[in-house]
């Protein structure tokens, strides 16, 4: 069985990684596999995450098999092989 | 000719040109409209507005359309009640209602920022349009693009009330129920706009959409003579309106049409759903997600977009939040029902109870002028008023049945007094 964790791209941040829809990574939690996509594609490391740090810019959410990390454990959430990690911006609504 | 300047982010600034757009490149922060505000001065005043339409294009330059409005003919414009008797009940000197309920075509606040969306749609030529909804923004898109032959998508979470369900189904629209709550349902509909050439109105129409908000702001200036409430309480969901109301008092500032009285914004959330009055109570930036509890399902938003915004707004104008139980909000549209002849659904009841607990906490003075904002009408959410008054009496077709009625109902009135808050 694979380790493949999936990552969806949206479309804003597809220029920054490499124009791939999704991106297959390994790692067995959220920032490992955020660590492997922004070490593939560095430019995108400036968009997930406030300058330098590994604050996440407030404006995207994470969502693991469509579960928002927030009510997991954040960047500590746990994957498996066949996890989607899904990247979405904040939208407005109502 | 438009004074429409740009597309700018609200926190890095990068300007865009008029275009569909859900956020920033950069950092994915909200883009907003920018005007040319000089070139309003001595163009746009209160002569200029008083001679538009009665309805919500009276405030066309102040709103991001290039050309005609295209729909929303009859929206907005709604009446501002100077509620005297809801005042007499909390003990306050001067409060209004700007009452959404009864906004055109579809009897909420949604029919503002529709009006300004779809006539965006129209103007870059798409031929589809959606929305994620809790139902209000769903109706108000399948009406205005039934009216305007646009073919339509509604993406709402699958339980919805069903005074929600026929109120938009009748419009003609593709209704699909999506298993989840509306932030589920949002997070999709954020995936459509990337992968379908459609206008989904709150996601890459967002920029538009939101700026017909100001809209309501706007009406409660001038309806209460070109000046403003000292304190506004608004219902909080995704952090549109309350945000749009404080820059439509500023605008109105800085045009020199009302006199700046330093407005403070409140937010009102349901208990079950309060991630931003928690934070505000916290003290804190970033609200933390919620899994929302709530009978105020229009306005059940556990991950508002534009949360950060709405608590910044409250800071720096000198607001406050309160949150209420469901109980509580039946209440409120009972109490607003009973004094001024308004019936609004939970949001606004939410919105009510919230200022009432505002009021009797002293975070509101009894003696400034406060508007409460009621966004949408009770009709739609029949549900959650069923079972909750007293058997109604059947009687045959003589007068004397009727006489004997009439004679217990007046001593039962005269035993029990008028229940007060």
């Amino acid at each position: 069985m694979s380790d493949t964790i999936t990552i969806q791209i949206p479309t804003p941040l597809r220029p920054q990684a490499g124009d791939n829809a999704t991106v297959d990574v390994t790692g067995s939690t959220v920032g490992e596999a955020l660590g492997a996509l922004t070490q593939q594609f560095p430019e995108l490391g400036g968009r997930l995450f406030k300058e330098g740090g590994n604050e996440v810019n407030r404006f995207i959410n994470f969502y693991v098999n469509d579960e928002d990390i927030r009510f997991l454990e954040n960047l500590d959430t746990p994957l498996k092989g066949g996890d989607e990690l899904s990247i979405v911006p904040a939208i407005a609504g109502g | 000719m438009s004074f429409v300047h740009a597309l700018t982010c609200k926190e890095c600034g990068a300007e865009y040109g008029i275009e569909p757009r859900t956020v920033c490149d950069n950092d994915f922060g909200p883009v907003e409209v920018a005007y040319d505000y000089d070139a309003m001065q001595g163009t746009v005043t209160r002569e200029s507005i008083e001679a538009g339409p009665a309805s919500l294009w009276r405030y066309k330059d102040l709103l991001p359309i290039e050309g005609e409005p295209r729909t929303g003919f009859n929206s907005g414009l709604t009446p501002l009640v100077k509620a005297d008797r809801l005042a007499a009940e909390l003990g306050v000197k001067e409060l209004y209602i700007k009452d959404d309920s009864a906004n055109h075509p579809t009897f909420s606040y949604k029919d503002r920022v529709v009006s300004i969306a779809i006539t965006k749609a129209i103007e870059f030529g798409f031929d589809t349009v959606g929305c994620a909804s809790t139902g209000n923004l769903a109706h108000s898109v399948a009406a205005h693009a039934a009216a305007s032959g646009l073919r339509t998508f509604v993406m709402i979470p699958h339980d919805l009330e069903e005074g929600k369900m026929v109120g938009m189904s009748v419009f003609g629209p593709r209704v699909v129920r999506i298993k989840g709550n509306y932030d589920d349902v949002n997070r999709l509909c954020s995936q459509i706009a990337d992968k379908y050439n459609w206008a989904i109105v709150n996601v890459n129409l967002r920029p538009f959409y939101t700026e017909g908000a100001k809209t309501h702001g706007f009406e409660i200036a001038e309806q209460m003579g070109w000046r403003l409430p000292r304190h506004t309480v608004v219902p909080v969901a995704g952090g549109t309106i309350l945000p749009k109301v404080w820059k439509a008092y500023q605008e109105f500032i800085q045009l020199g049409l009302v006199e700046d009285n330093k407005p403070a914004m409140y937010a009102a959330q349901a208990e079950g759903c309060s991630p931003v009055v928690k934070a505000i109570e916290e003290g804190v930036d970033l609200f933390h997600p919620q899994k929302p509890n709530t009978i105020a399902k229009s306005i059940a938003i556990g991950n508002p977009a534009d949360g950060y915004y709405v608590i910044k707004v409250i800071r720096d104008s000198g607001g406050w939040g309160a949150s209420a139980e469901d109980s509580e909000i039946i209440e409120a549209i009972q109490l607003l029902a009973r004094t001024e002849g308004i019936f609004t659904e939970p949001a606004g009841g939410t919105t009510l109870a919230c200022a009432i607990k505002l009021i009797q906490q002293g975070r509101i003075p009894r003696d400034e002028p406060i508007c409460v904002c009621i966004t949408g009408n009770g009709l739609k959410t029949l549900e959650v008023m069923q079972g909750r008054f007293t058997e109604t009496p059947v009687i045959n077709a003589k007068m004397g049945e009727f006489d004997t009625l009439v004679k217990q109902i007046e001593e039962q009135t005269t035993e029990s007094t008028p229940q007060t808050v």
